[in-house]
């Protein structure tokens, strides 16, 4: 008996129910052991270089420098100018990238993309240099030259953030009902996050870098050390400087991609 | 439905046109020039046009996602253009091309966005998503919590249609809804979406530039041509029948006599009575068209075919019968 059906029936469900491979936590660093190589490296390397500088008969001018209270107040200085420049970076840069990102007007564009590209471009010593002769010198004039340098990279991003959502979604958005607001919060701002992010460690990288010069202008930090390591000729304290200076930024940035894997929106 | 909308009419409004006209700055001609048309309540209105030719923008005015230039909307008498366009969009439901789900969102989330936007209390809600998701044949225990990307194409266009129908809107704008997918996945896609729109009775404004799915879905045809102006608006039937002009014809193209069985069922063509030596022939559903049943008996080597009810056989189908009806197609009589 010959059964023909030519129609396929509705509801015969071949379609799979997933994607093979698209499982959220797949990829995901948080659970690989790579993710944990970087502070172990750092540390390991911070290790050595403690255990060489102890195993040295230290002269009175490194002693003065390489103790515990001296580095620990250094450190501290130097992780509350980051903290607080990129606190200040976030409430600047971020709100000015979506305001560039609803704008049409040119000359609010180039005002201030213009303004947080000099901002970059300008040497950062240069920046703290003029800031100290109009100024003086101090805490917030570090945080001056710090900020006016690591604006642009959250800025940029925040832009671009919201500008790679995908028309098609802020369309179906207003076209059920939602307020421009409402767009903005609900669609765009955390489809935009990973974007932003990603701006945020470049600039706290950044920030610990440039930190260091914060010693210039009295606001202290590891710039300290190095800079003591150098006009006084001592080797050991100019390495202890560079290497907590240069394993801190490895372990900011690694903080961020970590905050980046925690903190996407689930299901992007 | 048991379900009590906000605007109180689960069922279709009426749409009007008037001189609806889209002027972009800079443009030596208007993008829709004076669009005129009036659509009773629960009627699917498909717009059928080449790219280009406005159709999109015309639908898009109607929701004010584009807004007008000149001309009036009146959805159920009242004016779209005097309502704030929030509240007008909330009341339209919504559905386009590339579906337009929200990544970041679960498919329950997607689907209660509009309910939220209201203001619904989040047991109605929840309680609404769950019809919704079973109305369009996702499982609701297994799709609420999934994300739209571990969804088949075919599967997130379910969603985006649950999704437009969240608030019980009386009216549906749908933007080459099945576009994206492939064919097998289309045809399903369309045929659960008639039997939905069966119950439903929205009024719906379906965009398309497939004429082949105009003269499925639509209940009226408007043939557009540039500016949107009207080239026939009128049933499928009539449209294959009697194309208004060289425009329409070029539109239906050849074998508008077969395509016009493909308006048929074969439960409503005349049907010899089923006797047991009918058995041994192929079968078909009753629901299928006169055209797919055509395509049974020619692949089949069969002048006859025994259509089956959901009962069992109901009669057989000649293909002296199908013939006969071809020729009457081919008349123009109607």
């Amino acid at each position: 008996m010959a059964i023909v059906e030519p129609i396929v029936e509705p509801g015969t469900e071949n379609e799979s129910p997933y994607r093979t491979g698209s499982h959220w936590w797949q990829g995901n660093r948080f659970l690989s052991v790579q993710m944990w190589l970087t502070p172990l490296v750092i540390g390991g390397i911070w290790l050595l270089v403690y255990f060489w500088v102890a195993g040295r008969e230290l002269d009175s001018i490194e002693q003065r420098t390489l103790n515990a209270d001296y580095l620990l107040t250094a450190i501290g200085q130097h992780l509350r100018l980051t903290v607080v420049a990129t606190v200040l970076v976030i409430l600047i840069a971020i709100p000015a990238g979506i305001l560039l990102s609803r704008t049409k007007s040119r000359t609010v564009n180039n005002a201030i993309l213009g303004a947080a590209n000099i901002g970059q471009a300008a040497p950062a010593i240069g920046v703290l240099a003029l800031l100290t002769i109009i100024f003086g010198v101090g805490f917030w004039i570090a945080i001056a030259g710090l900020v006016a340098y690591t604006v642009l990279p959250v800025l940029r991003n925040t832009l671009i953030g919201i500008q790679q959502v995908d028309p098609a979604l802020t369309e179906a958005a207003t076209g059920m009902g939602m307020t421009p607001g409402q767009v903005l919060r609900r669609v765009e701002l955390p489809l935009a996050v990973p974007v932003i992010l990603a701006g945020l460690r470049t600039a706290l990288v950044f920030c610990v870098g440039v930190a260091t010069l914060a010693t210039f202008v009295s606001a202290g930090g590891l710039g300290d050390i190095i800079v003591n390591g150098i006009k006084l000729q001592r080797a050991p304290v100019l390495i202890v400087g560079s290497v907590l200076t240069a394993g801190i930024a490895l372990l900011v940035d690694w903080l961020g991609g970590v905050a980046e894997q925690t903190l996407r929106p689930k299901g992007v | 439905m048991p379900d009590t909308s906000p605007a109180g009419s689960a069922h279709g409004a009426s749409i009007e046109l008037i001189d609806l006209t889209k002027q972009y700055e800079g443009a030596a001609e208007p993008a829709v020039d004076k669009v005129s048309m009036s659509i009773p309540p629960g009627e699917l209105v498909v717009f059928v046009g080449p790219s280009g030719c406005g159709k999109t923008t015309t639908m898009k005015m109607i929701n004010r996602i584009i807004e007008p230039t000149s001309g009036q909307i009146l959805i159920d008498g009242q004016d779209a253009m005097s309502l704030d366009p929030v509240e007008l969009r909330r009341g339209i439901g919504y559905v386009i091309q590339q579906i337009g789900l929200f990544p970041h969102m679960t498919i329950g989330e997607n689907v209660a966005v509009v309910p939220r936007l209201l203001g619904w209390d989040k047991k109605r809600t929840a309680a609404r998503v769950d019809e919704l998701l079973d109305i369009v044949s996702l499982d609701p225990s297994s799709f609420r919590d999934r994300y739209p990307r571990q969804l088949s194409g075919g599967q997130q266009q379910r969603v985006g249609v649950a999704r437009a129908l969240a608030a019980d809107p009386p009216v549906m704008l749908m933007d080459e809804p099945f576009g994206a997918t492939d064919p097998i996945t289309r045809e399903r896609l369309q045929n659960e979406f008639l039997r939905l729109q069966n119950e439903i009775r929205k009024t719906i404004i379906f965009v398309t530039h497939d004429f082949e799915e105009a003269l499925k879905m639509g209940d009226r045809i408007a043939v557009l041509r540039e500016q949107s102006h009207i080239a026939q608006f009128a049933t499928p039937d009539q449209i294959l029948a009697d194309p208004a002009d060289e425009y329409v014809s070029s539109f239906v193209g050849e074998g508008a006599a077969l395509k016009r069985l493909g308006l048929v069922s074969v439960g409503t063509a005349p049907l010899q009575s089923w006797g047991e030596d009918a058995s041994g022939l192929p079968s078909i559903p009753s629901d299928v068209t006169l055209r797919e049943a055509l395509g049974v008996l020619v692949g089949a080597g069969s002048d006859r075919v025994v259509v089956r009810g959901p009962d069992g056989p109901i009669g057989v189908l000649t293909m002296a019968t199908v013939t006969s009806m071809l020729e009457g197609a081919g008349d123009g009589d109607c």
